[in-house]
C-alpha cells in the first residue's frame, strides 16, 4: 500500500516537473478552420499547407528553439461555432491564432482576438475584415479591395468592355467582392447591365445564365465558389454564352477546370495565389504538398503554408514570443523570400493587416491554367 | 419562349430527382412511421460507392450496378435492422434523432474516406446539347427526366397492379389487419426500405454528374425532398411526385422571373401556404395512409 502510494506520488511529482519543461519546449499556435461543412475544401487545404510548414519548421528545431504545437479545431463552417472555438483556444493563452478561412467566421471572431490582444492570421478575403481598425487581424491573401481594382483594370484595359454582367454568391465572401467590384466598375465608367446573386451550393444555374444572356454584356464577371463556378461554366457553355468570362482565383483553379470538363476553356481572370504561378518556390511547395497529401493544393494551401512562415519570421525578428509586439512588428513589414524562403513570394503588410504581393493574370488553355501576365504589387 | 422551355425542362429534371427522393420518404413513413432525416445523405452515398468501384477498375455500368447493390444492402437492409428496428420501439422521436445522427455520420465518413473535394461523376449519357424550339437542352437533363419517370412508373405499377404491391398498401393502411389477413407485414416493411434504397441509388447516379459527387450534397437534396413530400402530401406517393415537380420548376421559374436573390424563399412560402390551407398536402388525405 505504502509502496504504491509512493509510486503514485512520484508520478504526480514527475508530471508536475515535466509540464513546465514541456510547455517551455513548445509554442501554442492553435488553428481554427473549416474542416467540415460547406468550407471543408478550403479549410482542409489551409490545414494541410499549415501542417507541411509546421513539420518542416519543427524538423529544423522550431521557432527560437521551441516546437510549434498546433491543435486544429473545426468551425463546421459555421460562424457561431467558429466564435466558440476561438474563445476556447483563447482560454489557453495562444501566441498567435491561425484561421479561419470563411470571411463570415473571421468577422464574428475578430472582436474576441482583438480584446485578448492575440494576433489572428486569417484566410478570409472579404473587404470588411480589414476595415474595422482591428490591429490584431492579418490576411494571407488579397482582400477584395486589393484584387478587385486589378480585375477592374483588366476588364477595362484588357477586355476593353463597356458593360459587364456580374454573377456572385450571396454570402460574406461574395457580397464583399460584389460591392467592391461594382464600386470599381462605376469609377471606370463601366456599366453593370446584369447583377445576379446566387446561392452557396447552388446546382442549377439555368435561370441565372438566361438572365445574363439577355443582358448582352461585353464581359461576364463570375464570383462564386469553386464547385458552383464549374456548374455555372457548364451551363454558360450549354447556353452558348460568347462574352468573355472573367473571374478571380475561384474561377480559374485547377479543380474548377477539372470539374467543368472543358467548359472552363478560355476563361480568364486575376489570380492572387496559385500553384501554377511562374515562381520556382511556389512550384516546389506544390510538389512537396502533392507528395505529402496526394492531391493538388489550391490557393488556401498556400495561405496555410505562408501563414506559419510569417509567424516564424516575425518571431525570429523580434527574438521573443510576445503576441502584442508581434502585431506591432507585422504592421508595415515586408517579408522577402531571401530572408524567409517559406513566404514563397515577397509580401508586405499595411497598417490594416492587408497583404500586398505580386499577382497574376491567368487564362485556361487546353485544360490548364496558364499565367499570361505577372502584375506588380499595388504598393499602396 | 425558348427561355421558358429551357427553364421548364431543367426544372422538371431537378423536380424529378426531388420526386424520387420524396417518394422514398413517403414509402418508409407509410409502412414504418420512420421520418428519415438522413434521406439526403442516402442520396449522396451511392455515388461514392460507384466511384469506389470504378477506382477498383470496374467500368461505369458495372460500378453503377455494384453501387446500387451496396446501397440496397447498406441503406435498405442494414438501415432497417441496425437503426430503425431497435429505435422504433422507443417511439418516433428517438428514431428521428437517430436518423439525424446517422446523417452526420454518413456525411463526415464520406468526407474522411473520399476527401472534402467534389468529384466528377460520369454521366449516364454523353453530354450533348439538343435544341428544342430554340432552347438548348442537355441530354443529361432529358435522361434524368426519362429515368425518373420510368422509375416512378414501374413503382406505380408494382404498387397498384401486383399482389405484392397491394400487400404493401394493406400493410401501410392497417398493419394489424394486414397481419390477420396473412400478409407478412415485417417482410412488406423491409421491401419498402429496399425500394427506398433503390430509389435513392437511382437519384444519386442521375444527379451526381450535374451536382458532382460531394459529401455535403445531401443537405440540399434531403431538405428539398422533405419539403416536396409535405407540399404534395406525406401520405401519398403521387403527392410526393407532384411536390417534387412543383419544387423543381418553381425554383427555376422564380429565379428567372421574380428574384434570384429570394429563390430559396419561394418553396418555403409555398410550404407555409400548404400547411395553413391544406395541411394534409396537395394530394394527401386526412388521417389516411396508403402507399
Amino acid at each position: 500500500m505504502f509502496r504504491s502510494g509512493l509510486f503514485a506520488c512520484l508520478i504526480v511529482a514527475a508530471l508536475g516537473l515535466a509540464s513546465p519543461v514541456l510547455a517551455q519546449s513548445t509554442i501554442y499556435i492553435p488553428a481554427v478552420l473549416e474542416l467540415s461543412g460547406a468550407g471543408a475544401v478550403s479549410g482542409t487545404n489551409f490545414r494541410d499547407g499549415m501542417l507541411l510548414a509546421i513539420d518542416e519548421i519543427n524538423a529544423k528545431g522550431g521557432i527560437l528553439g521551441r516546437k510549434i504545437e498546433t491543435p486544429v479545431l473545426d468551425t463546421q463552417s459555421d460562424a457561431g461555432t467558429s466564435r466558440a472555438q476561438i474563445q476556447k483556444v483563447l482560454d489557453n493563452n495562444p501566441y498567435v491564432i491561425l484561421g479561419p478561412v470563411f470571411s463570415g467566421s473571421v468577422l464574428v471572431d475578430m472582436a474576441l482576438t482583438q480584446q485578448a490582444e492575440i494576433p489572428e492570421i486569417v484566410g478570409g478575403e472579404a473587404a470588411a475584415i480589414t476595415l474595422k481598425n482591428d490591429p490584431y487581424v492579418f490576411r494571407t491573401s488579397f482582400g477584395q479591395q486589393f484584387s478587385m481594382p486589378k480585375i477592374a483594370n483588366y476588364i477595362r484595359d484588357g477586355v476593353k468592355a463597356k458593360s459587364v454582367a456580374v454573377v456572385w454568391v450571396n454570402n460574406d465572401f461574395g457580397k464583399g467582392g460584389h460591392d467592391t467590384l461594382i464600386k470599381e466598375m462605376t469609377a471606370r465608367d463601366i456599366k453593370v447591365v446584369a447583377d445576379v446573386s446566387t446561392e452557396s451550393g447552388q446546382a442549377d444555374f439555368s435561370a441565372d445564365v438566361i438572365k445574363i444572356a439577355a443582358a448582352n454584356a461585353d464581359a461576364i464577371f463570375v464570383y462564386v465558389n469553386e464547385e458552383e463556378s464549374a456548374r455555372f461554366l457548364r451551363e454558360a457553355r450549354k447556353q452558348g454564352i460568347k462574352a468573355p468570362l472573367i473571374g478571380e482565383t475561384t474561377l480559374l483553379g485547377q479543380k474548377v477546370i477539372d470539374l467543368a470538363q472543358g467548359a472552363a476553356e478560355g476563361v480568364r481572370g486575376h489570380v492572387g495565389l496559385t500553384v501554377d504561378a511562374p515562381v520556382p518556390a511556389v512550384q516546389q511547395f506544390a510538389l512537396r504538398f502533392k507528395q505529402r497529401f496526394n492531391y493538388v493544393c489550391d490557393h488556401n494551401g498556400i495561405k496555410g503554408y505562408t501563414a506559419v512562415h510569417i509567424v516564424k519570421y516575425v518571431t525570429e525578428k523580434m527574438g521573443k514570443f510576445d503576441s502584442k509586439l508581434f502585431a506591432q512588428t507585422l504592421h508595415g513589414l515586408t517579408i522577402s523570400p531571401k530572408d524567409e524562403p517559406g513566404v514563397l513570394m515577397e509580401a508586405s503588410f499595411d497598417q490594416n493587416g492587408d497583404i500586398d504581393r505580386e499577382s497574376f493574370l491567368g487564362e485556361v488553355v487546353e485544360g490548364k491554367q496558364k499565367i499570361v501576365e505577372v502584375l506588380p504589387k499595388l504598393g499602396r | 419562349m425558348a427561355s421558358f422551355i429551357q427553364l421548364l425542362i431543367s426544372g422538371l429534371a431537378t423536380g424529378a430527382i426531388y420526386a424520387l427522393i420524396a417518394v422514398g420518404f413517403t414509402l418508409v413513413w407509410q409502412t414504418s412511421q420512420t421520418i428519415n432525416f438522413a434521406q439526403g445523405e442516402f442520396v449522396m452515398l451511392p455515388a461514392f460507392f460507384v466511384l469506389a468501384a470504378m477506382d477498383l477498375g470496374a467500368p461505369f455500368w458495372l460500378a453503377a450496378l455494384i453501387g446500387i447493390a451496396i446501397s440496397v444492402a447498406v441503406l435498405g437492409v442494414l438501415f432497417k435492422f441496425v437503426v430503425v428496428d431497435p429505435m422504433l420501439r422507443h417511439g418516433v422521436l428517438p428514431l428521428v434523432i437517430s436518423t439525424i445522427a446517422l446523417s452526420l455520420l454518413l456525411k463526415e465518413s464520406a468526407k474522411d474516406f473520399y476527401s472534402a473535394q467534389a468529384q466528377p461523376f460520369p454521366p449516364l449519357v454523353p453530354a450533348i446539347d439538343v435544341h428544342v424550339l430554340g432552347a438548348a437542352v442537355s441530354t443529361q437533363n432529358l435522361a434524368v427526366l426519362a429515368v425518373a419517370i420510368a422509375a416512378v412508373g414501374v413503382l406505380h405499377l408494382l404498387l397498384s397492379k401486383t399482389r405484392l404491391g397491394r400487400s404493401m398498401q394493406a400493410t401501410a393502411q392497417n398493419a394489424t389487419l394486414a397481419r390477420v389477413l396473412g400478409i407478412p407485414v415485417r417482410r412488406m416493411v423491409l421491401y419498402t426500405f429496399l425500394i427506398n434504397a433503390l430509389l435513392v441509388a437511382f437519384a444519386s447516379i442521375l444527379i451526381s454528374p450535374i451536382y458532382l459527387a460531394k459529401f455535403s450534397n445531401g443537405e440540399t437534396l434531403g431538405m428539398a425532398a422533405f419539403i416536396a413530400a409535405i407540399i404534395g402530401g406525406f401520405n401519398q406517393v403521387r403527392g410526393a411526385i407532384l411536390g417534387g415537380i412543383i419544387l423543381g420548376v418553381l425554383d427555376n421559374m422564380s429565379a428567372a422571373y421574380l428574384s434570384s436573390q429570394y429563390r430559396g424563399a419561394f418553396p418555403l412560402i409555398i410550404l407555409i401556404a400548404v400547411i395553413l390551407l391544406r395541411p394534409q398536402g396537395l394530394l394527401g388525405r386526412v388521417e389516411e395512409r396508403t402507399v
